[in-house]
């Protein structure tokens, strides 16, 4: 088969099974939307700024495991990108990233819409690569799906000066079926010697817990991980991006860990005598004082990423593999062992963690005339069954909803867990949506976040994309605002935004649906008609109170046992702790 | 504590930047980086110098290896290894005592004086780090007009090698 590089760029993605590119035209890739207008086996996505093409294909990525696809030109479609780039890149998504560059001849002459891509992308990519001959694209792309989805998946990005998709020069193809790389080999078994060990040393445990985190997800783990938490009894808590790998309404599950996590959970990893870290990084956010992290715990790390163990934390028996490989292996060498794990200490550990859980930190004022954040998340819940997919942005709504939604399977909350990027939630709920024509997509937002993305309401009605925008309108910067109150003494400093738009207008005028909900009573029935409205994208601005703030909450540079809490919601101390 | 890292790359455009990004980004140190190609033309031989913990040196190997055009990564400092860098200086050799005082001080520390010009004198040296600062201090300080340094390569002793 003849083809030119342009029809290569694009014969490559439907070899590799692409359903759809998430993109935005200009001169550098003309060439290659040219071959776009003349097939129809790969659909194009056009977003309304290279931000959201990132962020719409992560969100695909994250909800089906498959790798995302984006298409800029280059220049400032290029840097454009940069921030969904970087978003995918901190929370290990599988992106193909095409950037179109200046013609071979013009690179380095500062041309017009010149920037080096490579360079700029490099500190926040897994790999890239600029190709320099035609007779390179097939290679090239196979290498950059192979690198993008295995071992520790990330987003690579491949640069394509104009020159080589030229229509008029055609040059043989072949996609290579696969691909040899002799510099890039992830170790997937873990090393049996150290499964026995950890193995060991979970049957030994008093007191034990088991952290997971979002390399569960990536690895599709969350059966094996079910299996293996309730095999042991052990209790389990989830990072903010692991959520749903083990199910909220597990027995097992004692919420969420870290900055905002439940008290019981942060308690459990201070006094717990054996950590069974899972697809974790011993994030800041998670960790807390490193110095006062997991004080009298022996650690087992498990993690595809050698360079993720022993990075934050001293860790006792490091696992380098995929968790679904290792999890498989633990659990034999567990049907193996000829011990059990010692049930009067797990009771009495039990018995402790039922204490801690008993202060409900959670607990928020269901009786306030405004309406509580934490109100509607619980509302949403309830309306969509617990099992719609949550795209989030960044700040006190997306901690709100990590902590009241509840999610019982995973790839079914999606956030920028990482790198933490504000205008997310939209975008990449777009893509989920894409992904799942017949599910429910809601977007948990606040009046800040929103506004960082919002030209997507238009890609949404282009495409029918019926997605429920949940928006906690505060009129605050939440998040900077509950560190302002508490941190430098409640001085608002630019958290507050004075000229908010009318959201229920702005939404029609997209040509969606507006509602504005002002009082708790109405917060259930308005999620009830939003949610039949079936094809239409729903625009909810919900006028929450002003003062709530997330907790409980680990200040910066605090350890898990010194967590602010609610006043009322004051529990059991652990000096009065009950141990085995 | 100065450890010498030895990495086989590929011998492609933007893996010294890849590398080099990656001692910045992280915050690592680099006292210094020498490049050539191997026997294998489609490989490179990267030679850093660098300072840190343990906890330190494990990542920076880590993270080495991480970047998908590293084949392999060794910390030759672990074991029984040879080390050499070469040193060229140019010094201001005027009258004749001087002459004669450099040729003794190349003799003394085996060193080669590989150009003579106008009273000019290029002086070659190799060996560790140490011997190379010695031959600096030994030398009047206003007699040097230059000195050049490749910076730090080195190598294990025995079978031990780092190969594809």
């Amino acid at each position: 088969m003849k083809l030119s590089g342009a029809e290569i760029v694009i014969q490559s993605l439907k070899d590799e099974g692409v359903e759809y590119v998430f993109g935005y035209p200009g001169g550098a890739v003309l060439h290659i939307y040219d071959a776009i207008h003349n097939q129809s086996d790969v659909e194009h996505i056009l977003v309304r700024h290279e931000q959201g093409a990132t962020h719409a294909a992560d969100g695909y990525a994250r909800s089906t495991g498959k790798p995302g696809v984006v298409l800029v030109t280059s220049g400032p479609g290029a840097t454009n990108a940069v921030t969904g780039i970087a978003t995918a890149h901190l929370d290990s998504i599988p992106l193909v990233v095409i950037t179109g560059q200046v013609t071979s001849a013009f690179i380095g002459s500062d041309a017009f819409q010149e920037v080096d891509s490579v360079g700029i992308s490099r500190p926040c990519v897994k790999h890239n690569f600029l190709i320099k001959r035609a007779e390179d694209i097939a290679d090239t792309m196979k290498k950059a799906f192979h690198i993008a989805t295995t071992g520790r998946p990330g987003p690579v990005v491949v640069d394509i000066p104009k020159d080589i998709t030229d229509p008029n020069i055609k040059i043989d193809y072949e996609y290579p079926e696969d691909i040899k790389i002799r510099s890039y080999n992830p170790t997937v078994q873990g090393n049996q010697r150290q499964i026995k060990k950890a193995v060991e040393l979970i049957l030994a445990a008093k007191r034990p817990m088991i952290y997971s985190g979002g390399g569960v997800v990536l690895s599709n783990a969350s059966e094996e991980l079910t299996t293996f938490a309730d095999r042991l009894g052990f209790p389990i808590t989830q990072t903010l991006m692991g959520l749903g790998a083990y199910p909220a309404s597990g027995k097992n599950f004692v919420g969420m860990l870290g900055m905002h996590g439940t008290y019981e959970a942060n308690m459990a990893m201070h006094e717990c005598d054996t950590l069974v870290a899972i697809g974790a990084r011993f994030d800041d956010r998670v960790t807390g004082d490193i110095e006062k992290f997991c004080p009298h715990a022996k650690i087992i790390h498990i993690d595809i990423d050698p360079s993720s163990i022993a990075k934050n934390v001293r860790v006792d028996i490091p696992i380098v593999g995929d968790v679904k490989h290792v999890l498989v292996d633990m659990s034999k060498e567990l049907k193996l062992a000829k011990t059990e794990p010692d049930a009067k200490a797990l009771e009495s550990w039990w018995k402790q963690i039922k204490k801690w859980e008993s202060g409900n930190c959670l607990r928020y004022d269901k009786n306030s005339a405004l309406i509580k954040p934490q109100f509607v998340v619980e509302e949403l819940h309830k309306v969509t069954g617990g099992d719609a997919f949550i795209t989030s942005d960044v700040g006190q709504h997306q901690m709100f909803a990590a902590q009241f939604y509840g999610f019982n399977k995973p790839r079914r909350w999606i956030n920028s867990g990482g790198l933490g990027t504000m205008g997310f939630g939209l975008p990449a709920a777009l893509g989920v949506q894409l992904a799942h024509r017949d599910e429910v997509v809601a977007c948990i937002t606040g009046e800040a976040s929103i506004q960082m993305c919002i030209q997507e309401l238009s890609t949404a009605l282009q495409y029918d994309l019926p997605v429920k925008i949940i928006m906690l309108n505060n009129r605050y910067m939440g998040m900077v605002r509950q560190w302002q109150e508490f941190f430098y003494e409640s001085r608002y400093s630019q958290s507050y935004m004075k000229a908010l738009p009318d959201f229920v207008k702005l939404a029609e005028s997209y040509g969606h649906v507006g509602m504005r909900i002002e009082k708790p009573a109405d917060v259930n029935s308005a999620l009830t008609e939003a949610f039949a409205m079936k094809d239409k994208l729903v625009f909810m601005d919900f006028i929450t109170d002003q003062t709530e703030n997330v907790y409980p909450m680990i200040a910066a540079g605090k350890g898990h046992h010194e967590m602010h809490l609610q006043a009322e919601c004051v529990p059991t101390q652990s000096s009065d702790r009950e141990l085995a | 504590m100065r450890h010498i890292i030895s990495v086989l790359i590929e011998n492609e455009a933007g893996a010294l930047s890849r590398v080099a990004g990656l001692f910045s980004a992280r915050g690592y140190n680099i006292e210094s980086l020498t490049v050539g190609v191997t026997e294998d033309a489609s490989l490179s031989r990267m030679t850093i110098t660098t300072r840190g913990s343990d906890n330190i040196i494990e990542q920076i190997i880590k993270q080495l290896n991480k970047l998908v055009d590293v084949v392999k990564v060794a910390d030759i400092t672990e074991g029984s290894h040879i080390e050499r860098e070469l040193m060229m200086v140019k010094v201001d050799a005027k009258d004749s005592a001087t002459k004669d005082e450099l040729q003794r001080l190349a003799d003394i520390f085996k060193g080669r004086i590989i150009d003579v010009s106008d009273d000019i004198y290029i002086i070659e040296l190799t060996g560790e780090g140490e011997k190379l600062d010695s031959f600096i201090n030994a030398l009047e300080e206003k007699i040097i007009i230059e000195t050049v340094r490749s910076g730090a390569t080195g190598i294990a002793r025995g079978k031990k090698a780092l190969q594809v």
